[in-house]
């Protein structure tokens, strides 16, 4: 008897379970195919022995100790870096204030429209954006006279912005506003509800939003083509620049890299978020 | 049998909270309600949901300010001050914990706040983690207590800091019955031990009159009946305070006489007798709803001892007891309740005739 309904309920699971719709594993297999193998492909040529992305011979570690070596990839790679660094941390800071003050204010004319304008950057063409920041610098540049990679960096600063603003309202908005209510029934002054209870809760959310800006600074190519100086060269453009004149294995190798650090980041930050709760 | 005047806990002037820009067009959650809570007291404010019961303890805590009148706690008038400088604590509907501390963490943080010394704070959470039973918990997080540990948890909270007053908003509700009958009992043990001052809101009448010295029942941003339990329920003033505490009848009938709180009513079905009669209501010949509970009613053998008669129209049956719906000559219906004694019960069947009195003392005219 005891079997008949264990086996009554496992096909009523099967049944509403998307796991045992037909062709479920199929389709699932084929886009994580479609995804990764790609980049599976570049992973495995940059062990390749011979100057060929195509044609295997052998394994070697010769093109990582090439690209190590590269000072032009040094460069670009510190470069890359430096701008990603700064970016991240001014724009996070942005982010966080620009979502408190959408998210734990009473609502006021023109929330909606603030909300927006946050946003936009995300909806206009990037070359719109690269091209009305080349324009609007070279202006800033012949007034003032000032030129430096500070231009390169408020220009990820501004298009992180909006990256790092949506993780941290999405998660500003998932927190009950009882628990800044309970705070300040418990005696807790503003500013001390906000470094006792809010920023705590809200950091998974801004870690987040620090990741996806880091990552959005450390892979851009269109505004960085246009704003970026001379000797203002990042890893994404040093690459960009070396495939013009046909690929070798030291790309792969510096991809590799690439990959590995965005790998370790996310899961660092997945461990982080985990522990904290 | 003290001889002084009870202090003031909380005394509500003539206040009013309007969302919107007036009267007019605004939404009026509190309609210049005056109200005393007295020291000590276990007081409840009892209403469906959107009758301001909530708006006035958010009121008094500090999370809205009135648009009109002043809320005074022991002689101290609160307008414009934060909830952070009100010596009050509130007990959240969903508890509002703080998922990042441990149950020990949450309870301080209040003691923290007021600057306390570190000796006396962990004395004060050691000593209210006791008063709610759940000193084997103090190192969990919130995330890992079941809703009843986790309901202690923050009544030990907003007891830890010692408030004059303390708010409860709904605490019970999210609770299961046996837990919720279980809080009911500890909530007035608490209430008792610690000797603060309880306003509890609620819209679970049999909450409010098991646990309450006091109960104001709202409705519309209005306090329509303020009471101990027993006048809420036997003496309700008001049409809708009777309905809604309980299950009741309402007759129609006429003043014949009247004199101070009472009055002499003729029933339309038939009956002549006494019913209590709010202040300042009915004239003589007045039509007037009667209220009777439905317990106060009981079938009786003997015509001449009857007060109502009709014919049983339907029975219920659940468990303790029966209810039977009685339909009269006159075509109200009347609703009498009896406990469950076995045999007895089997006397009378659908479609009987029947007799019925009515105890003395137990009709009462409403207004609208």
């Amino acid at each position: 008897m005891a079997n008949t309904s264990t086996t009554t309920t496992r096909k009523l699971g099967k049944a509403i379970d998307l796991k045992y719709q037909p062709g479920f594993s199929q389709i699932a297999w084929f886009c994580i195919a479609v995804l990764y193998a790609p980049i599976a492909v570049l992973v495995f040529f940059s062990f390749n022995e011979n100057r060929s992305v195509t044609v295997w011979t052998q394994f070697s570690l010769d093109w990582y100790v090439k690209a190590w070596n590269n000072e032009g990839i040094q460069h670009a790679a510190l470069i890359s870096l430096e701008v990603a660094l700064v970016a991240m941390i001014v724009s996070t800071i942005m982010a966080t204030m620009a979502a408190l003050v959408t998210t734990r204010t009473e609502a006021y004319r023109g929330l909606n429209s603030a909300i927006a304008v946050i946003n936009q950057p995300l909806m206009v063409p990037e070359i719109v954006t690269a091209v009305a920041t080349l324009i609007f610098f070279a202006i800033i540049k012949q007034v003032t006279g000032v030129s430096g990679i500070g231009y390169l960096i408020a220009a990820h600063t501004a298009f992180c912005i909006p990256f790092a603003y949506m993780p941290i309202r999405a998660r500003l908005e998932d927190m009950n506003l009882s628990l800044e209510q309970a705070a300040a029934d418990l005696y807790a002054p503003p500013f001390k509800v906000f470094r006792r209870v809010t920023l705590p809760l809200m950091m998974p959310g801004i870690l987040a939003g620090a990741m996806l800006a880091f990552i959005v600074s450390l892979d851009d190519v269109i505004i960085t083509l246009f704003v970026a100086g001379p000797g203002e060269t990042t890893l994404p453009l040093y690459i960009l620049g070396q495939i013009r004149r046909g690929v070798t294995p030291e790309i792969n190798a510096v991809s590799t890299v690439f990959v590995g650090i965005s790998v370790i980041l996310v899961t660092f930050i997945f461990l982080f978020g985990k522990n904290k709760k | 049998m003290s001889q002084q005047p009870a202090t003031a806990a909380i005394d509500i002037r003539e206040t009013s909270k309007i969302y919107g820009k007036d009267r007019a067009s605004g939404v009026v959650a509190l309609d210049d309600v005056s109200l005393v809570i007295e020291d000590n007291e276990f007081f409840t404010l009892l209403g469906p949901s959107g009758c301001g019961k909530t708006t006035l303890l958010r009121l008094i805590a500090g999370f809205e300010q009135p648009t009109h009148g002043e809320i005074v706690l022991f002689g101290e008038h609160l307008e414009g001050l934060p909830p952070y400088k009100r010596p009050v604590n509130t007990v959240f509907q969903h508890y509002a914990l703080f998922p990042h501390m441990t149950v020990a963490e949450n309870i301080s943080f209040g003691l923290e706040m007021l600057d306390k010394p570190a000796t006396e704070i962990s004395s004060v959470v050691k000593e209210v983690l006791g008063l709610v039973q759940m000193d084997h918990l103090a190192d969990r997080k919130t995330d890992q207590l079941s809703g009843g540990q986790q309901q202690r948890v923050a009544l030990a909270r907003a007891l830890a800091p010692k408030p004059k007053v303390l708010l409860l908003d709904e605490p019970l509700s999210a609770l299961d019955f046996k837990l919720r009958k279980e809080m009911q009992v500890e909530l007035k043990r608490l209430q008792n031990e610690t000797g603060i001052t309880f306003i509890f809101v609620t819209h679970d009448q049999e909450e409010a009159l098991t646990m309450s010295d006091r109960v104001a029942v709202m409705r519309d941003g209005l306090i329509l009946q303020v009471g101990n339990p027993s006048e809420i329920y036997d003496r309700p003033a008001r049409r809708f305070v009777a309905d809604f505490i309980g299950d009741i009848n309402i007759l129609k009938g006429s003043i014949v006489s009247r004199d101070g709180s009472l009055a002499t009513v003729q029933l339309e079905a038939g009956h002549q007798g006494e019913a209590g009669l709010p202040m300042n209501a009915g004239s003589l010949g007045q039509e007037v709803s009667v209220a009777i509970r439905p317990e106060q009613l009981s079938f009786v053998a003997d015509a001449a001892k009857a007060n109502l008669s009709g014919t049983i129209e339907h029975i219920s049956y659940f468990g303790s007891g029966f209810d039977y719906a009685i339909l009269m000559p006159s075509g109200e219906k009347v609703m009498l309740q009896i406990q469950n004694r076995g045999g007895e019960n089997l006397a009378y069947q659908l479609g009987d005739q029947v007799h019925i009195a009515i105890s003395d003392n137990s009709m009462q005219i409403l207004t609208d």
